[in-house]
């Protein structure tokens, strides 16, 4: 209780000076406008249906990203995780391409896949695919032997131990890397919808700066932000129900 | 009568056998359980005697003979029911679905497999749990879970593996009467180890006490308590205690080697230095 009030009284707290300071002059109110303004225009956007049109673009991004990411990640981790051999062999060269920025990389993709959809849809992919493929190798490879040995005692082997036993064992593990992969790829979206796009959230935020419409871009800012948490809160809604014995304690 | 389970010469090394640096386990085990018999098998800590249930298992490959039912063992299967000490529940099934897992694997028909399931949860008195996830149960819940799924394919065996070991005393001596409970509605041969003296011998029909590392058998005891012993006090009988003593001498001098076994430093772990003896005098 006290803390819910603290949390609350935090926020309110930021929200007011976000408010007060461009109002008594201390921020240039043409650089930071008060948060009232930016809420006027974040509604005006919404009941003109220009926010959402720009999220559906961006949505569309990063669910056909995401689902790429998915494809790769999770039969390539599912691989690695179980054979050994193919772990060690591929390590060296994905954990050197893990540490290469996936926004450093956009001009190569530009360069390959040209201005359009294909190279946002790859720049969402390199960001996403790494959490996805890292946790599904780990969830697999850390199955609790004590079930396998369960499991084989009763005859289990090959195809039908892993469907019954390592899958929904790596389960939890994958879900969290997808969760983590979604929040990359919204990282990576603004920066891909800055360059070449006429639409998405990434691009109202920046044609709004260079239009000067300022009040604009803080809504697409906070339109963004509220973005990516409603997504992750999905994710994890998601993640939870499908494994919710894990939450089961207590009796 | 064929006997139940039959080992015969059984032995199992671990890192290259006899040769230096291996890990002799179980040294030419023989060892012939009867159908429907209950026995247990006793030894101090790495003794090799989980190691002799996994064999049985199928789980762990050895050197040697072993029939379960007259049948060759060449791998696990579903005439052995295994139930091990630390539950090895599968944490994402309910209890009803962790049970029918066996029935799933013999390929029992869906509408049959819940009733079957049903009846075996009944019979550890899990009833009204069923859609628990083991989560949700304490120790003793979750071994009951354990021994119905051992159960519920209805093997000819059941191998339990030190399965109440991690449970408090009270617990565990439920589950001690509930198991012969179980065992003499299921009429079931029972391969049961154990580092409990009084567990072998409020349980078992014979216990089997072996020598510490490398694991052989160093005598069988039967247990000529009379039957049932669920009902009776036999725990502080005069022929229980006798029986203890006599295993308790029997073991006294294992437990003390094993500890020998398992200290660094201490003369037995010169068998490196041995083995490096031999090295160099085969180079000589």
């Amino acid at each position: 209780m006290r803390g819910a009030l603290l949390r609350a009284s935090v926020a309110l707290g930021l929200l007011a000076l976000w408010e007060g300071l461009p109002r008594i002059g201390l921020v240039n109110p043409n650089f930071l406008p008060p948060a009232s303004d930016v809420a006027r225009t974040l509604w005006r956007l919404l009941a003109s249906g220009e926010l959402l049109r720009h999220a559906w673009v961006s949505l569309d991004r990063i669910l056909l990203g995401l689902a790429v990411s998915i494809l790769v990640g999770v039969p390539l981790g599912i691989f690695m995780g179980s054979w050994k051999t193919f772990e060690r062999t591929l390590d060296g060269p994905l954990q050197a391409g893990r540490q290469v920025s996936a926004i450093a990389l956009f001009p190569v993709f530009i360069l390959f896949f040209g201005i359009g959809e294909l190279s946002k849809v790859v720049i969402i992919f390199w960001a996403s695919v790494w959490p996805i493929l890292l946790n599904t190798t780990i969830g697999v490879k850390t199955v609790d032997p004590v079930l396998i040995r369960s499991a084989r005692s009763m005859s289990a082997q090959g195809a039908t131990l892993f469907r019954k036993v390592v899958l929904p064992a790596a389960a939890p593990a994958i879900f969290t890397g997808i969760r983590l992969g979604a929040a990359y790829a919204f990282m990576v979206l603004v920066a891909a919808e800055m360059i070449g796009a006429n639409a998405g959230l990434g691009f109202l935020v920046l044609n709004s700066q260079e239009i000067f419409k300022i009040p604009e871009m803080y809504a697409a800012i906070v339109a963004l932000a509220a973005f990516g948490l409603g997504v992750n809160k999905l994710l994890y809604h998601l993640e939870r129900r499908a494994t919710v014995w894990r939450e089961a304690g207590g009796t | 009568m064929q006997p139940s389970i039959d080992i015969r010469n059984v032995s199992k090394s671990y890192g290259g056998g006899t040769a230096p640096g291996g890990l002799l386990a179980l040294d030419d085990v023989s060892l012939q359980v009867d159908q429907g018999e209950f026995l247990a098998i006793l030894g101090p800590s790495g003794c090799g005697k989980s190691t002799l249930l996994h064999v049985v298992a199928g789980l762990t490959p050895a050197r040697g003979e072993l029939l379960v039912q007259g049948e060759k063992v060449t791998g696990p299967g579903l005439d052995r029911g295994v139930v091990f000490q630390d539950y090895a529940l599968f944490p994402w099934r309910t209890v009803l679905d962790n049970v029918a897992f066996g029935l799933e694997m013999k390929k029992v028909q869906r509408h049959l497999r819940a009733a079957l399931a049903y009846r075996y949860v009944k019979l550890v008195g899990l009833e009204g749990f069923e859609d628990r996830y083991p989560a949700q149960l304490s120790g003793g819940m979750k071994q009951r879970v354990a021994i119905a799924r051992a159960l519920a394919f209805d093997p000819e065996v059941l191998l339990m593996d030190e399965p109440f070991a991690a449970l408090d005393a009270q617990t565990r001596e439920i589950l001690q009467t509930e198991l012969l409970r179980i065992w003499e509605q299921t009429s079931k041969t029972i391969l049961f180890v154990t580092h409990s003296i009084d567990e072998a011998i409020y349980l078992a029909q014979r216990v089997v006490v072996m020598t510490a590392r490398p694991g052989r058998i160093k005598q069988i005891v039967d247990i000529d308590l009379p039957w049932p012993r669920v009902d009776s006090d036999v725990r502080s009988s005069r022929p229980f205690a006798l029986l203890r003593h006599r295993i308790w001498e029997l073991l006294a001098g294992e437990v003390e080697k094993a500890q020998h076994l398992a200290s660094p430093g201490v003369p037995v772990l010169g068998r490196g230095q041995m083995a490096t003896d031999a090295v160099a005098q085969e180079v000589v």
